[in-house]
């Protein structure tokens, strides 16, 4: 499946912090056909890093897409049944609009000119794109991670455009330990004097500091276990330790190449604002309670949670599940065995492809 | 053919291989709100969704099972069942049913409670520990009871609190709990004498007293 990269601009957006942002560029995929009636519509929501290159092969680059695995004929999310649309977040550095867009007002990078955003004005973004493709209703919305919070926005923020809601590994509020580790992140990133105060574009970006803070990521995306299976104490080329600072152990290795890896892909200021957003996230907040936020909604939810997920424990899906039972709305929840951390949602996908397959179908069935 | 004649042969058909489940599958009403507790892997509330259109929820303690009944697009969600129910607001659903799982809670009392909390009406089937064989077999081996229907060693068996048909009555009255209807069986065969001789297994259609469902 070769897939294209598009971008539909539009005229403006107005955001959470009273801002407005003009025009907005969003970049998306599509895979599968939307059917006449316009119902077997899934938009696909990316965690902090990824994109809108969520399946098949890119025509551009030649690489698979983040959940490719997960989408396609056959496969869970099936392009042989459904349509699915993916876009990058508003913030981000992917084709959508974010700090290192040109600002029309200045002709230059918005750089920290750019407005502080939300998980809910990225979800508007989203429903302005919906609204473009003219559907009424989506069939299900649904993402791990930050794509999940996105998830559970929609039925929130949308209730009457949302037929079901797979958040994955997930949370209705960033915690303090999560908010401390995209702290820490942020820190590295500003403490890098290539950032400037943002101002890098068309010279030397802060990549050790984003580099640093993408290891700190990885490190909150395994698990103790999936590290000792994949490291262990191995030394990197080598039979004894150097006696220096240089590459010992394969773990530091990988690191440091994950951390590299990245800087190459991924806006440093991206970086910042959404995390920001990612911090800011309550869906209760300015909503009353959890239960409050879900009140409108008439959506089907399945929650789904990885045992070895310590950056979104499952204790976090069980309350958004919980908040749901109480308003005796319509929710399936699992936990699933997986060694691979917070990553699971990502590279563990038998179970889950099962679980959405058939939560998928039969919510598809009901609206027949 | 008498409008009696078929009755007369007292056997009950099963469902999904299981004479309690025809039982359910037959007292449930259709277009209802069925909550199942220890769903499995969602079989009965499937067939229930299907033939009876209700809008099926179950609580399962097992992720493997609960991952089964949502492959087959169930609701089911991983909990257990003495506090699984504790969530929901009353009267969400119109039947609450516990099949064969009462004996092996925690809390039974409090569980049947919560089931007439949470349902209008609770459907509990259980094996019935007063049959005949559990008491032969106590009596002549002298050890805790294993029969096809208790087939556990007892260190190994999920069953701590074991029930008669005699036993969950007086709970029901305890509790005040009315009793709609009751059935009992062995094997496939309906027992209309002597139940809590007789019967391998009971099923109860029950409600609050008083409550107009």
């Amino acid at each position: 499946m070769i897939v294209e990269a598009n971008t539909v601009r539009f005229d403006s957006i107005t955001l959470d912090s009273g801002a407005t942002l003009a025009p907005v560029d969003v970049a998306y995929e599509t895979y599968g056909k939307l059917n006449a009636a316009k119902t077997n519509a899934i938009l696909i929501l990316h965690a902090f890093s990824g994109d809108a290159h969520a399946a098949g092969i890119s025509h551009e680059t030649g690489k698979p897409g983040w959940w490719d695995s997960m989408i396609g004929p056959g496969k869970a999310f099936d392009t042989n049944k459904y349509f699915m649309i993916c876009s990058n977040v508003l913030g981000g550095c992917r084709g959508t609009t974010g700090p290192a867009s040109i600002d029309p007002a200045t002709g230059r990078p918005y750089a920290m000119s750019f407005p502080v955003i939300t998980i809910g004005d990225m979800v508007r973004v989203q429903k302005v794109l919906v609204d473009w493709f003219g559907i009424e209703r989506l069939l299900s919305v649904s993402g791990g991670s930050m794509g999940g919070m996105q998830a559970l926005e929609w039925a929130a923020a949308f209730p009457e455009r949302v037929v079901s809601s797979i958040p994955i590994a997930t949370t209705a509020r960033h915690s303090a330990q999560q908010i401390a580790f995209n702290e820490v992140g942020r820190q590295a990133i500003m403490a890098d004097p290539d950032w400037n105060q943002g101002d890098y574009y068309g010279k030397q970006p802060p990549a050790r500091g984003l580099a640093v803070a993408r290891m700190v990521g990885h490190i909150t995306f395994m698990s103790d276990d999936s590290m000792r299976e994949k490291f262990g104490r191995r030394l990197r080329g080598k039979e004894n330790f150097g006696f220096d600072f240089e590459v010992d152990f394969e773990v530091e290795s990988y690191l440091r190449y994950r951390g590299s890896q990245f800087v190459s892909r991924f806006d440093a200021n991206s970086y910042l604002y959404i995390t920001k957003a990612m911090d800011y996230f309550d869906l209760a907040s300015g909503r009353g309670s959890l239960g409050e936020a879900f009140g409108q909604t008439r959506a089907r939810f399945l929650a789904i949670s990885f045992s070895s997920d310590w950056l979104y424990p499952s204790y976090q899906s069980q309350d958004i599940v919980r908040a749901l039972r109480a308003l005796n709305r319509d929710v399936a929840y699992v936990e699933l065995e997986s060694n691979y951390g917070h990553d699971s949602f990502l590279v563990d996908v038998a179970e889950q492809s099962d679980l959405v397959r058939g939560f998928l179908a039969s919510t598809f069935e009901k609206i027949q | 053919m008498s409008a009696h004649g078929p009755k007369k042969q007292a056997f009950v058909s099963e469902l999904l291989g299981r004479g309690d489940y025809a039982i359910i599958g037959d007292i449930v009403e259709p277009g209802t709100k069925v909550l199942d507790l220890g769903c499995g892997g969602g079989e009965l509330l499937q067939w229930l969704a299907e033939n009876k259109g209700v809008e099926a929820r179950g609580l399962e303690i097992s992720s493997e099972r609960v991952q089964r009944a949502i492959a087959r697009g169930v609701s089911a969600y991983q909990g257990d069942i003495d506090q699984g129910l504790a969530d929901y607001p009353d009267r969400a659903f119109d039947y609450v049913i516990l099949s064969q799982t009462l004996q092996e809670t925690r809390n039974p009392r409090k569980v049947l409670g919560e089931m007439l909390r949470v349902g209008r009406r609770a459907i509990v089937a259980f094996p019935n520990f007063g049959h005949w064989r559990m008491r032969l077999s106590m009596l002549a081996s002298g050890r805790a009871p294993r029969t096809a229907l208790f087939p556990y060693e007892w260190y190994d068996s999920p069953n701590i609190h074991f029930l008669t048909v005699r036993d969950f009555e007086d709970l029901a009255a305890l509790e005040g709990v009315e009793v709609e209807r009751r059935y009992f069986l062995a094997g496939r065969r309906k027992v209309t004498f002597l139940p809590n001789l007789l019967a391998e297994v009971a099923v109860f259609l029950v409600r609050r007293q008083g409550l107009r469902p």
